[in-house]
């Protein structure tokens, strides 16, 4: 028997990344990785760095967010991230280059603000080549 | 009367001047068209968002957050005035520093100070030759720019708000009404109404009033409002930014549409006068003729 489906808006304030029907949908959370199917009670959720996965006729894709919230209803959900790329979309070698940058930044140690934005920018840059080897992982 | 050739050179530079007001215009309406689509592309985004904060707003408290909450003294009012780096937009930039000029005087007739947020070259220029303190001023970041842009501004207005620096803070922006129509703005954005954010969500939240009932939050209602206000401010200085840049260049276009047809009008007036000035030297010239095969018949 086919899942029931629910439906699946990711915006971001340059476009709509994706409006699909999916059967399951993997949230990372702010206090953790949560996942969705259809009826789910009303919640809204802020959104870590990370990647979201849907599964839609037995596959799983996987996009990769930064910040943001979710907000599900119980047929569907609505991601509103400040940045949104599927995995095809990364960069793996900006990733790499922006993680390189942060690191070198935390070494130096300056000011806490920089801090905070350096460890945001190292935490988006493996965030991004984790979700790029799992996405190539999985498809072999 | 002006010499034939001074008509002719005049008619020349005008025609010249046709031909870049001209070009003008087609740009203009080009990156009118790319910043609409700008716009369109982040209305979802925008919509979903009012909807979230409208249906939050209901059941929280206006003291559940310090962005919420209305100062009983408010001494210090932010202004942020976008405007368009560069001229030759008819009168955009300067009703835009209008509306915020004529606040400013308002509330400092009442006692409270004024500062200065500025988005482009040309507020910035005039705000510093007004008596208002210029306390940021961000240049040559309109013809191209993100929400990066908005959140960096953001995040120096919610410091300062914080800080108790500023106890107000509105946003002048400009409006885009239509191609024809744009309108100089002024929009509170600290601390929230919650009256504003209702308002402008507007028809969602009344068809889903039944439906909003109860969501559960994560991590909490607080933690939640710490993520989603600022981010709002955010939203909403996006939203003026993208607005504000369709109306330059919507008032460039209606300006240098203008300037074209003037441009028309000028070179008809100049080729007349042209036209009158050639037959004036042909007649006087034949009345010579005349005249001299008088004398010699004589």
């Amino acid at each position: 028997m086919a899942e029931e489906q629910l439906h699946l808006d990711i915006v971001t304030p340059d476009s709509t990344v994706l409006s699909e029907d999916v059967e399951y949908v993997g949230v990372p959370g702010a206090v953790g990785q949560f996942g969705v199917m259809k009826n789910h009670i009303p919640f809204l959720s802020a959104l870590a760095i990370g990647s979201l996965y849907y599964r839609k006729g037995g596959s799983n894709t996987y996009v990769f967010l930064s910040g943001g919230f979710a907000e599900v209803t119980p047929d569907s959900v609505s991601i509103l991230a400040e940045s949104a790329e599927r995995a095809e979309e990364i960069d793996v070698q900006r990733a790499k280059q922006a993680k390189e940058r942060a690191e070198e930044r935390l070494r130096q140690q300056k000011e806490e603000v920089d801090q905070a934005r350096a460890e945001a920018a190292l935490k988006r840059a493996i965030q991004r080549i984790n979700l790029k080897e799992r996405q190539s992982g999985s498809s072999h | 009367m002006a010499s034939l050739k001074e008509v002719k050179d005049k008619i020349a530079s005008v025609r010249k001047t046709k031909q870049i007001t001209r070009a003008m215009n087609m740009v203009a309406s080009a990156k009118l068209r790319k910043a609409q689509g700008r716009i369109e592309r982040f209305r979802p985004y925008a919509e979903k968002y009012y909807e979230i904060m409208g249906d939050l707003s209901q059941g929280v408290d206006s003291s559940a957050h310090p962005l919420l909450e209305q100062r009983e003294e408010i001494n210090n009012i932010a202004v942020v005035l976008v405007t368009s780096e560069r001229g030759l937009c008819g009168a955009f930039n300067s009703n835009l520093v209008q509306t915020a000029t004529n606040f400013a005087a308002n509330r400092v007739d009442s006692g409270q100070n004024v500062k200065f947020y500025c988005m482009g070259k040309k507020g910035a220029k005039d705000i510093k030759k007004s008596p208002y303190e210029l306390v940021s001023d961000h240049s040559d970041v309109m013809e191209n720019f993100d929400f990066t842009l908005a959140s960096q501004i953001g995040a120096e207005i919610i410091h300062a708000y914080t800080q108790q620096e500023v106890d107000e803070v509105h946003l002048v922006y400009g409006r885009f009404v239509s191609v024809i129509r744009q309108e100089a703005t002024r929009l509170q954005i600290l601390p929230m109404s919650q009256e504003g954010g209702e308002e402008q969500s507007g028809e969602q939240s009344g068809e889903q009033a039944g439906s909003k009932a109860e969501y559960t939050y994560e991590p909490s209602v607080e933690g939640i409002l710490d993520e989603l206000l600022p981010r709002f401010i955010k939203v909403q200085l996006y939203r003026g930014l993208l607005e504000t840049s369709a109306s330059e260049h919507a008032a460039r276009m209606t300006a240098m549409d203008n300037a074209t047809r003037n441009c028309d009008d000028m070179i008809s007036n100049l080729t007349l006068s042209y036209n009158k000035a050639r037959q004036a030297a042909i007649t006087s010239e034949l009345l010579d003729i005349v005249g001299g095969a008088e004398a010699l018949k004589g």
